[in-house]
């Protein structure tokens, strides 16, 4: 029965997809829309009751569906493992995806190629769900490069904009950016499977219980490369600095795929692999350490480049790489059932944060400069409750969802004595609680700066609104849940406790983190809240333009890597391909052809010649024979 | 007195003869008597090793060679006549239809 609901949770998105691809060619249907939704729907309903039986039973479900690789010592199963970490991961990706199809259905309304969106779409929750639920490294690897795929399509959904250059829009075009992303990860996925070289190397399997077990039996440097190998994979799925600048381009997806992909599941495919391979990971305290100071980094980076970020996509893109740093930093730490905890919390929250800025993108025909927005609440009330609904959980309001979740993460760094890193995430949250106001402000409130561009917003669809109301209740409780939420995780994650110390403390700091974040929130409101007004000294100085132009990153790699890597391209093809290689295979087969030419001469047809021939070979051979026969 | 060397540089010379007439001549009918110069040089060839090392294998051996080469003439003038009868010469020069 229960291995029944793990193939229906799997296999209806794969459905779903296939059923969209039939109609992917033909004009618009909204059914193939709903059939879609509902076999998502499918797909949850079976992972909730999943859910709610591992969470009864306490015991995970492992079925083996058939063999897919047995090559002499190899055998790699098609096996899928649905215990308390990829339950949850089920549930989160399978009721984020449900959402995300009923709103496409409103968002891609007026899309040309709706069916084939949402064939994409279900195939990518397919991968997704193979990623998680897969028993062994190489089914992960295969949803891992699934989802990169359909990452890949989805960014260039639109593939047929026009480049146009960076200054007019950072991500120059949708097909520009979905091979950005693509070709970095990978960079990434080289690293990626050289790790899973490396354990079945050592331990000659890539099945997960097989693999943990036998850890201790491997020495520190073969875990430590392990660990490296396997979280530079991580790091690309997951955007970290420096494999970081993909993200904010895959904004030019349709913004359901940033909602569902680029914010709630796929980019958190790496931390999932962190915590996945948790018994991996807490034998290597210093990778762990680097994972913890690198997600540290980069939650603090990526917030600085949200402070001055004038689109309205880029700034969640931004605020998303910095709660995937936060997740990086309790994994790293050893918190892994806290960092799984602040992932289903953000999915939630964020899915919510850009389907809200969809809503806005809708009605302001694609309009995405927040500067050109402004006091949008009067048209669009429930999209402004539902973003600042989940901008107060972003910024760590008490008692919205990511309170409990950042909070616990910031605790964890105290708890380790790690205070330069504690202090960093502080301030970030400082940083995300202005950056998510400035946002919320600059396009709900003051004046309406979008009617000098004679644009008439309106409201989203109802059902669109009802279809986010899931997320929106989700965003303000499931904070609540934590403490069911560890007791749950906790049989399989190991147990995180902070110290006697660190509980008796807990309110202060709690308190230190929320005095950041609501002196954010009351910055962005002073400053934006009756409106724009442009300070020319601050947009001109030169902190305000390193963080605007994403610290000259972008350029960066397009000077010293890009270019100069299609220089060396061209020359490679000019110089070595053309003149080397091709000149050598074209000057055999040449000189093949006119010896062939000049000997067709030989062949006269007249006997005394050929017989002349003859007798100059019999002569040959003779004198052959002679010296050999004196030589030898 | 004439010993084996004699013999065989006379062979050797006779074969020579054949063979040159073989490469230089045009007329397909001289080069049919130049092999069989070039046969009867063998066959004194073959007579003489004979007569050195007292075996009758070798005179044998120049039996069959003559026999072959009354066949082979038979079959070879039989070819010659239909060619004649075909092109009105025997002129290699002018027999040349499989040129390449």
């Amino acid at each position: 029965m229960m291995e029944n609901l793990v193939y229906i949770a799997l296999f209806a998105p794969f459905v779903s997809s296939m059923f969209s691809a039939l109609f992917g060619m033909s004009p618009r249907q909204t059914f193939v829309g709903i059939v879609a939704s509902t076999l998502l729907f499918i797909s949850f309903a079976a992972s909730a009751t999943l859910a709610m039986h591992v969470y009864s039973t306490g015991v995970g479900i492992h079925v083996t569906m058939m063999d897919w690789i047995s090559a002499g010592d190899l055998h790699i199963p098609f096996g899928f493992l649905v215990d308390q970490v990829s339950v949850t991961m089920m549930t989160v990706v399978t009721l984020v995806s449900t959402v995300v199809h009923i709103y496409s259905i409103g968002y891609m309304d007026h899309d040309k190629s709706f069916n084939r969106f949402f064939s994409y779409l279900s195939a990518f929750v397919f991968s997704m769900m193979i990623l998680v639920m897969s028993d062994n490294f190489a089914g992960l690897f295969i949803g891992w490069e699934g989802v990169g795929v359909c990452s890949w399509l989805l960014i260039g959904f639109w593939y047929h904009k026009k480049d146009v250059s960076r200054e007019e829009n950072p991500s120059i075009s949708p097909s520009w950016a979905a091979n950005e992303a693509f070709i970095m990860n990978r960079i990434a996925d080289l690293g990626m499977l050289v790790g899973l070289f490396i354990v079945y190397w050592n331990v000659g399997s890539l099945q997960y219980d097989v693999v943990f077990a036998s850890l201790p039996e491997l020495s520190g440097s073969v875990l430590n490369a392990a660990a490296i190998f396997l979280f530079i994979g991580a790091m690309g799925k997951s955007a970290q600095f420096p494999l970081h600048t993909w993200l904010t381009d895959a904004m030019e997806g349709p913004t359901p795929v940033s909602a569902l992909i680029h914010a709630a599941t796929m980019v958190t495919a790496g931390v999932f692999l962190v915590i996945r391979a948790n018994p991996l990971f807490s034998m290597t305290p210093e990778v762990s350490y680097f994972i913890a100071s690198l997600g540290t980094f980069v939650a603090f980076f990526a917030a600085s480049m949200a402070l001055v970020n004038r689109d309205l996509k880029r700034i969640i893109a931004f605020s998303t790489l910095s709660q995937l740093g936060y997740m990086f930093a309790a994994a790293g730490l050893g918190a892994y059932w806290i960092a799984l905890f602040h992932l289903a919390a953000h999915a939630f929250f964020k899915a919510l944060l850009f389907l809200g800025a969809g809503n806005v993108m809708h009605a302001m025909h694609d309009e995405l400069d927040i500067f050109k927005m402004g006091g949008l609440k009067k048209v669009m009330k429930w999209t402004y409750i539902y973003m600042g609904l989940a901008s107060l959980a972003l910024a760590g309001i008490p008692f919205f969802a990511g309170f409990f979740s950042k909070d616990a993460i910031i605790e964890t760094a105290w708890n380790e004595g790690t205070l330069i890193l504690w202090f960093i995430l502080v301030v970030t949250a400082g940083m995300t609680a202005f950056y998510s106001f400035r946002q919320v402000f600059l396009t709900f409130h003051g004046d309406e700066r979008y009617k000098a561009f004679g644009i008439h917003p309106h409201e989203m669809y109802k059902f669109v609104l009802i279809a986010m109301s899931p997320l929106a209740f989700l965003a303000v409780v499931a904070g609540f849940g934590m403490g069911g939420f560890e007791h749950f995780v906790t049989k399989l994650l190991p147990e995180y406790h902070m110290s006697e110390h660190t509980h008796h403390i807990a309110w202060i700091l709690g308190l230190v983190v929320l005095l950041f974040a609501v002196g954010g929130i009351l910055l962005a409101y002073k400053k934006y809240d009756k409106g724009l007004k442009r300070d020319e000294k601050l947009e001109n100085s030169f902190i305000y333009r390193l963080l605007a132009n994403q610290y000259y990153i972008p350029q960066l790699y397009e000077g010293f890597i890009t270019k100069p890597y299609a220089m060396l391209s061209e020359m490679m093809w000019t110089k070595v391909d053309m003149k080397i290689v091709d000149a050598t295979v074209d000057g055999i087969a040449k000189l093949l052809y006119k010896s062939g030419d000049k000997t067709r001469k030989m062949q006269t047809g007249n006997l005394s010649n050929y017989l002349n021939w003859m007798a100059v070979g019999a002569v040959l051979l003779l004198v052959v024979a002679a010296l050999s026969a004196m030589l030898g | 007195m004439i010993g084996l060397s004699h013999y065989l540089i006379v062979s050797a010379l006779i074969f020579s003869i054949g063979l040159m007439g073989v490469l230089r001549r045009r007329n397909l009918l001289m080069l049919f008597f130049a092999t069989e110069v070039m046969l009867n040089a063998v066959n004194i060839a073959f007579a003489a090793f004979s007569h050195y090392y007292n075996d009758l294998t070798g005179q044998m051996f120049a039996f069959f060679l003559i026999a072959i080469a009354a066949s082979e003439v038979a079959v070879g003038l039989g070819i010659l006549i239909v060619l004649y009868k075909k092109y009105g010469s025997l002129d290699l020069d002018d027999l040349a239809s499989m040129k390449g």
